[in-house]
């Protein structure tokens, strides 16, 4: 067991945050056609307020502090939160699309000593990448402000959702990373927005592409285990004790307007700092403790599912789509494009979803 | 020997979890637990106060070890923390 696996399963035991994102801002110069936010601002948090928060999570034991977005470049006050940040000695990991870095701010998060940050690119083409972001020139900018942060020594990942109008550049995103000295990070999954709407879900790569993307070797690693035939179910002592995912156990997210989440792609209000101590509400809120109840053996349809041992379900996801104890239908695609195998949850979705339409088949995924 | 003084680096992360000290190095995100001991020194380790003192502020004075070898013990474990880009080490203090 990897000592960051020990030390996660150490922060569940002790009931620690461990790994807390805040979102400092849903405004972004961007506008990206997948983007699960609303870019009104509705009252962010001052600076005051999310230094006060800082200073919580420090004295709850968070460890890794991610801030993101929105766009965190469009708060003048960024740097001087980093700084309250590595002044608490959280390990730092900024998300950004780099279009507004300069020399001197990549500097400035050098001397912080900040652990990472990471670039959304989705293209190596700026025609792809520029109509995603509906920014023109934005890739220029974001490679621009990329190869700052890189000469002043910072560790830098690229983060390349992949979805329909950019589902064949991953391979050159890749290489384009890959020459940057950054680190590559592939995402094919698409949120629903906050307030719900489901529509931009449409912008998910269809199966036979999904499952070319989990079947090459350069993305997954070894293709052939990753795409194996499913395993069966968890056994069933241990799914009586298997957490679904770390999300309100050792994890957390707060938003800029300061309520506090499982996750954030968890959107299931569990408080707001504003109002309460984050810790009050870390460890007392009714949401949270219902969260941390679930085992892998509560959830209906999963624990008996062949994909069982297998899945990635997201919990956040299954609350999203009504049911936390639920299996997540875009993690049983995920599967069904991985193995090629349809979970009975995803046959009795699809029959359900067109009552009259034709059982759907077993697809074979190519290797 | 000379003087040996220690301070923290100043691009690690570090939390005490569990009543172990996390630290990641500002290096290459490799994370370390440091025991008991090596976390006095490393939380002790101001730059200004020599090796030997901190060994006997707060090694000596919470086990029973005799000065030399808890010194010779610590200098090997500040080398291996040094050698991990969490600490420095100098023979004279360390500007923060």
């Amino acid at each position: 067991m990897s000592l960051l696996h020990e030390l996660g399963n150490r922060a569940i035991d002790l009931g620690i945050p461990l790994g807390v994102q805040v979102d400092l801002t849903y405004r972004c110069n961007e506008r990206c056609v997948h983007c699960y936010l609303d870019h009104e601002d509705h009252g962010e948090m001052t600076t005051a307020e999310v230094k006060g928060v800082l200073d919580q999570l420090a004295e709850a034991g968070t460890f890794f502090l991610t801030l993101s977005g929105g766009e965190i470049f469009m708060r003048p006050d960024l740097l001087e939160i980093v700084g309250h940040a590595r002044a608490h000695a959280f390990a730092v990991k900024l998300k950004t699309n780099a279009v507004m870095v300069t020399r001197a701010k990549a500097a400035r998060l050098a001397a912080f000593g900040v652990d990472e940050v990471q670039i959304s690119v989705y293209s190596h083409r700026p025609e792809v990448h520029d109509a995603i972001t509906r920014l023109p020139g934005s890739l220029e900018r974001t490679l621009a402000g990329a190869r700052a942060l890189r000469s002043a020594g910072l560790k830098v990942s690229f983060a390349n959702v992949i979805m329909k109008p950019n589902a064949d550049d991953y391979p050159a995103v890749r290489s384009l990373c890959e020459a940057l000295g950054a680190e590559y990070k592939a995402d094919a999954t698409i949120t629903p927005m906050l307030d719900g709407d489901r529509s931009v879900l449409a912008l998910n790569v269809d199966a036979p592409k999904l499952a070319q993307i989990y079947c090459d070797d350069d993305l997954v690693g070894d293709a052939d285990a990753y795409c194996a035939p499913p395993a069966g179910p968890p056994d069933e002592e241990d799914a009586l004790h298997t957490l679904p995912c770390s999300a309100g156990h050792s994890a957390a997210y707060i938003s800029p307007y300061g309520e506090v989440f499982p996750c954030v792609q968890f959107p299931m209000l569990a408080g707001n700092v504003r109002g309460a101590r984050f810790i009050d509400i870390w460890r007392d809120s009714p949401q949270f403790a219902e969260v941390r109840a679930i085992r892998q053996s509560d959830l209906q349809g999963c624990s008996s599912c062949a994909h069982g041992s297998g899945c990635s379900r997201c919990p956040g996801l299954a609350y999203s789509e009504g049911n936390m104890r639920g299996p997540s239908i875009q993690d049983c695609e995920r599967s069904f494009a991985r193995t090629g195998v349809a979970s009975d949850n995803l046959l009795a979705h699809r029959a359900g979803a067109s009552a009259a339409g034709p059982r759907p088949v077993i697809w074979m995924a190519q290797k | 020997m000379s003087a040996v003084y220690v301070a923290r680096a100043t691009h690690v992360a570090a939390r005490m979890i569990g009543g172990e000290m996390m630290i990641m190095s500002g290096r290459d995100s490799s994370l370390f637990s440091l025991n008991p001991t090596a976390s006095a020194l490393w939380q002790a380790a101001d730059g200004v106060t020599p090796l030997a003192e901190l060994v006997e502020r707060h090694i000596c004075a919470a086990y029973d070890v005799e000065p030399r070898v808890a010194l010779a013990d610590a200098e090997e474990v500040v080398r291996d923390l040094a050698s991990h880009g969490i600490l420095r080490v100098s023979d004279r203090p360390i500007e923060p």
